[in-house]
């Protein structure tokens, strides 16, 4: 091929790239490069036009003694840790469960697919509903198994809690479907000689599935408490953050500061301080399992 | 183990992922049933009841409902934002998988997308909407499309790479060699070849589209509002109206319903890939 193909070469790899280059640069390294120097100014509206006010680090020091920030990051650390858990072990033995039965296999993935696919928004309409404490079918199970009704969302003892369940509910599927698939994609070779050795149920999943699924179990977990991390919509409508700060999560409080307050200075360092936090929690995450993987 | 203890676990096994499979429907009946009840049918927590189709005219016919204007601005946000991210994606999964692109451009573009994959969506949003506001694209169908575009985007870079991947790289040079130009390989191998990777994202790019809530909360206002936004603001505003929010809520699980039924396979296939790899 000549000099002339590998120019033609050079311009179409980078026309094929440059949308997404594009929209990467402009809408997510811009507006994340602003929010940072966002987080040093404070910012007035006057007459439609806006003007920048540097602070300093003011904003950080302020965050540093900030309670709220401090609950709605423990609430958050509290309720992906719990949800996410629950999530991958009910996951885990429900895929175990359907690999082992031959028939309908089929129809329970396309049922447990449902939850998946549905919006956040329309699965917290529908748990607030059911939650409700006058009509709530919630309450009804209940009182038939003869324990007391409680207003689940309004009583800060069990408003994480039930939004914990919430959340169990709507991302079991997803963990169960991905393990589901790890668990099809592996060699049948390996257990048919295990199963000849005479190696147990119990003894195949500990010392050849789980190894064997490490990975796919890895990436799903990772992939699962970033996505809790995020945890918006359910909140939004269930509690709205309360009663208190019980149910105060980190994406909430950051949008009451710069949508509800209009401190968006101080909900920008916030944001930058949640991000470093993401980031370091998701890094020590994946070092540690990967460091228990290869001990293990 | 003897035949009866065989069928015994057997038996238990299906009694237990049945039942996994009742506390996973039973929200979504629920709410159906709820929907087709009226105000006061639900209130007293009847089981039986007669089914009245009221909610439903009411949420699409009434005047004070906006819901049909929220559903018609979702479809046209969801189905725009997915071209566009089908188109965008299998551009550049073309490009940094299959035009030698030095490693480091690769790996910066991933590594940039799992990065933005990690920050909540909340926290773009308000500087999306300071950046729109200036340049009239808050509250405008365009910017919400862009906005959820780039939502995507990383999502769909992954998907589109596993499948662009797929196609064999002789396929490609036999085309070269027959004088193609990179044009005519996208349009005449790839797209053909990747037909069902195409499915597969677009079909959850367009639901997570249809889903996404606190983006399009922030950028839109009446006019523009999304069902999400609209159930959302109208759940929080309203503590009596619940028959009607539970028909709105019924309506609005159809399009993924559909896209369940019509194509699992896809859907199935676009979730768990690159997972299991």
């Amino acid at each position: 091929m000549g000099r002339a193909a590998a120019a033609s070469d050079r311009f179409w790899r980078n026309v094929t790239l440059a949308p997404a280059l594009a929209l990467f640069v402009l809408l997510t390294a811009l507006p994340l490069i602003e929010l940072a120097l966002l987080s040093f100014h404070d910012v007035d509206w006057a007459g439609g036009v806006s003007t920048w006010r540097s602070t300093g680090i003011s904003h950080y020091v302020a965050l540093a003694g900030d309670n709220l920030f401090r609950v709605s990051i423990l609430n958050t650390l509290l309720f992906s840790a719990i949800a996410v858990t629950g999530e991958m072990v009910l996951g885990f033995f429900l895929a175990l469960l359907t690999t082992s039965v031959g028939r309908g296999r089929t129809i329970y993935r396309t049922v447990f697919l449902l939850p998946i696919l549905m919006p956040g928004i329309i699965i917290g309409a529908i748990w607030k509903l059911m939650y409700s404490f006058d009509f709530g079918v919630i309450n009804e199970i209940v009182t038939l198994v003869g324990l007391t009704p409680r207003d689940w969302l309004g009583d800060s003892h069990f408003a994480l809690a039930s939004i914990i369940v919430v959340d169990i509910w709507h991302w079991t599927p997803f963990c169960f479907l991905l393990m589901l698939a790890s668990l099809e994609s592996l060699p049948d070779d390996v257990f048919e000689a295990a199963e000849i050795d005479g190696a147990s149920y119990w003894q195949i999943l500990r010392a050849i599935t789980l190894p064997l699924m490490l990975p796919s179990i890895l990436v799903t977990f990772v992939f699962r408490l970033i996505l809790a991390f995020k945890v918006f919509d359910e909140v939004y409508l269930l509690t709205g953050g309360g009663p208190g700060t019980s149910t105060e999560v980190i994406s909430f409080t950051i949008y009451r500061r710069f949508f509800t307050e209009d401190r968006v200075g101080y909900g920008a360092a916030m944001s930058v301080t949640t991000f470093v936090l993401i980031a370091i929690l998701i890094v020590a995450v994946i070092a540690l399992t990967r460091r228990r993987a290869s001990t293990s | 183990m003897s035949v009866t203890a065989t069928r015994q676990s057997t038996f238990l096994r299906h009694a237990l992922l049945i039942l996994a499979a009742i506390i996973v429907l039973f929200p979504f009946l629920w709410i159906t049933a709820a929907a087709f009840k009226t105000q006061i049918a639900l209130l007293m927590g009847r089981v039986l009841f007669a089914p009245t189709l009221h909610n439903f005219a009411d949420v699409l016919f009434s005047s004070t409902s906006d819901y049909v204007r929220n559903f018609t601005n979702s479809l046209i946000i969801g189905l725009a934002s997915t071209a566009l991210v089908l188109f965008v994606a299998t551009l550049a999964a073309f490009s940094l998988n299959r035009m030698k692109w030095p490693n480091w451009v690769m790996h910066s573009m991933l590594g940039w997308a799992v990065i933005f994959h990690m920050v909540p969506p909340i926290t773009l949003a308000s500087a999306w909407y300071s950046m729109f506001r200036p340049i009239g694209l808050d509250n405008s169908y365009l910017g919400l499309i862009l906005a959820h575009a780039t939502l995507n985007l990383p999502m769909a870079l992954w998907m589109m790479g596993v499948f662009v991947r797929d196609v064999p790289g002789e396929l490609i040079e036999a085309a070269r060699i027959a004088g193609a130009e990179i044009p005519t390989i996208l349009a005449r191998v790839i797209v053909p070849l990747v037909r069902p990777g195409l499915a597969a994202t677009g079909i959850l790019t367009f639901i997570f589209s249809w889903n996404e809530f606190p983006v399009s909360l922030t950028l839109t206002q009446r006019q523009t509002a999304t069902v999400p936004v609209a159930i959302g603001k109208y759940a929080q505003e309203n503590t009596i109206a619940f028959s009607g929010m539970a028909a709105a809520s019924v309506l609005s699980m159809l399009p993924a319903v559909i896209l369940l039924i019509i194509a699992q396979r896809f859907i199935v296939r676009g979730l768990t890939s690159g997972a299991v790899k």
